[in-house]
């Protein structure tokens, strides 16, 4: 972004502003500008996504979900945050105070300086971090120790088995979620968000995920101890509404609570800009080299769209595997992580080594076998789409012969 | 050693397998009620017919009394377990007609267990398809279905009970509830 300040300043004032005295006070104001419109995001688009995630959500069950206010129910969201402002602050009797009264800042702050190293769009990124994958990973552990102070000091035994089943969490799958991007790294030879997008392609054999079968592994690893890192179903444990009454944030009311949700729904931001970034080739468009990507800032923005398109698709999946999937118990989550991802993953990271001394990336082998590997993949998702059509025909006929209307409704069309 | 090894390697990708199925399985199903119509209708706000149309027959709605059909045979006052049925039948001592001077029910005090409308042998007491008794005043849900004395019906020997038409949609109960939403 420094790049960007430097340009703004000398397109207003005609001067470079490495010779200006106002420099210092021009960049804090840039970062202020930045860190606003971050914030401004972060905060729209969790709350857009707790309206879209109901929608979906009732869609998945059979109903048509919020929508009253606003056209189509699209300020729910707004109406839902103003009712928790106005809420009273509740502190319970007994808790500590000091302690109940951060939690959230540390849910939040974790949560929202991730965003500053992940990139948006081709050389939009607020600070382009030459250890900026490492950062992240640094920065979202700090999400649990809000969650885990929160739940010590409300003084309150449901609060308490939330941050402890989140203690267990955090201890098991930090270790996947790291191991399983090692391959990326090593591919790359970089951290740099940047740079790990640069050194993909546009087309899916270019991606990362196509390298080989163990990146494949590697990826599918990330994606669900990604999950597990942000509490969503099937590893929302420390939140687990029919056990615990709302695990660590059940003594929260009013905006101290609202932060919680918020960070829930601004983290699968998170999670689908790391899942598309490192994997899915980020925003790479099509046919397009960076070289021509950096002249035009038409392409610029369309490298934005890509990116976004991306990751909205990687938060869909997220969603919708919340209104799928059941909750795991606790001994099964940590099963999961030591028997099957983390064994998996240190071997694949010996196979993607081997891999690539054998097979280059250059190579005209290595290009066939991501091909074929994109094959399978496509082949995956038209076997996934043929499932849905057959379990909609399945159901299609029984219910048009009693009701006497069509069953055809799609999500686009609108109640 | 050896074939206790191999078992457990198979029935370790064995479970990876079995998980990427079901997972797969369980995704494509709720993914099809995407394209799938909702179960569920907007009441009160979009309702493409009103919501009494769309309920199915045999619905057992706010009782109705057709008084030109009543035979005054209190089947339906003895019938009823909470006795919100309340029936006066008088007797003219000149021609010996009989009248049926009030018929009234507590539409707050029934349970719509459908007793009533199952005994009577005209059909004049039937459920309706009105649900909605909501009312300002408990007393509005009294519904008197008899303003001035009613010669009673006397069924024609050849015909069926069946011929009586029914108003499943409650105009004479609309009209006597006063004061309350069906307005």
């Amino acid at each position: 972004m420094k790049n960007y300040a430097d340009q703004l300043f000398r397109f207003l004032f005609q001067a470079p502003v490495e010779t200006s005295s106002y420099a210092l006070i021009w960049y804090g104001l840039f970062i202020f500008l930045v860190a606003g419109a971050l914030l401004f995001f972060a905060a729209n688009f969790a709350g857009i996504t707790s309206f879209v995630e109901r929608r979906i959500a009732a869609r998945i069950q059979s109903r048509i979900g919020p929508n009253v206010v606003g056209p189509q129910g699209i300020l729910q969201w707004v109406a839902d945050g103003i009712k928790l402002l106005l809420k009273e602050d509740l502190i319970p009797d007994r808790a500590d105070r000091f302690l109940f009264r951060t939690a959230p800042y540390f849910v939040f702050s974790g949560l929202f300086t991730a965003f500053v190293a992940l990139p948006f769009g081709f050389g939009i990124v607020a600070a382009d971090l030459n250890i900026g994958i490492y950062y992240i990973f640094a920065v979202t552990s700090l999400v649990v120790v809000g969650i885990i102070m929160g739940g010590w000091s409300s003084n309150s035994k449901w609060a308490m088995f939330g941050a402890l089943r989140s203690a267990a969490q955090i201890i098991s799958y930090e270790i996947p979620t790291a191991l399983s991007l090692i391959p990326v790294i090593l591919l790359t030879g970089s951290l740099s968000t940047q740079d790990i997008i640069k050194s993909q392609g546009g087309m899916p054999w270019n991606w990362n995920i196509f390298h080989s079968p163990f990146t494949l592994a590697c990826f599918i690893i990330f994606f669900i101890s990604a999950l597990a890192e942000g509490n969503r179903i099937p590893f929302d444990l420390p939140e687990a509404e029919s056990e615990l009454v709302s695990g660590y944030n059940t003594e929260y009311s009013g905006f101290r609570f609202l932060v919680f949700p918020m960070a829930e729904w601004a983290n699968l931001w998170v999670i689908g800009a790391m899942v598309s970034l490192t994997y899915l080739g980020g925003w790479q468009i099509p046919f397009v080299s960076i070289e021509t990507l950096s002249g035009s800032p038409w392409l610029i923005l369309l490298s934005v769209a890509v990116f976004a398109g991306k990751t909205s698709l990687v938060v869909f999946f997220i969603i919708q595997i919340r209104w799928t999937l059941p909750r795991v118990r606790v001994d099964q989550m940590t099963l999961v992580c030591w028997t099957y991802l983390a064994p998996v993953c240190l071997a694949s990271i010996i196979g993607t080594m081997i891999w690539m001394l054998v097979f280059p990336w250059e190579s005209m082998a290595g290009f066939v076998i991501r091909v074929i590997m994109s094959g399978i993949g496509a082949g995956a998702v038209i076997f996934y789409i043929m499932r849905i059509r057959y379990n909609y025909l399945s159901g299609k006929a029984a219910y048009e012969k009693m009701k006497g209307i069509p069953l055809w409704y799609p999500f686009w069309r609108l109640p | 050693m050896v074939p206790v090894l191999e078992a457990a390697v198979i029935s370790y990708i064995n479970n990876i397998y079995r998980m990427f199925s079901s997972i797969t399985e369980g995704m494509a199903v709720t993914a099809s009620y995407l394209f799938r119509r909702p179960a569920t209708i907007q009441y009160p706000n979009k309702l493409e017919t009103p919501l009494e149309e769309q309920l199915p027959d045999g619905y057992r709605g706010i009782l109705q009394v057709d008084t030109r059909f009543c035979i005054g045979c209190r089947i339906c006052e003895s019938t009823c377990p909470i006795n919100c049925i309340t029936i006066a039948v008088e007797k003219d001592a000149q021609t010996g007609e009989r009248f049926l001077t009030a018929f009234n029910i507590d539409i707050s005090k029934c349970m719509y267990c459908g007793l009533c409308s199952e005994n009577c042998s005209t059909s004049a007491i039937y459920h309706t398809k009105l649900f909605n008794a909501v009312t300002q005043d408990v007393e509005d849900l009294f519904i008197r279905f008899v303003d001035h004395p009613v010669v009673l019906y006397k069924l024609p020997r050849e015909s069926d009970s069946k011929d009586i038409p029914k108003d499943f949609y409650g105009a004479i109960v609309k009209q006597r509830m006063k004061g309350q939403a069906h307005e």
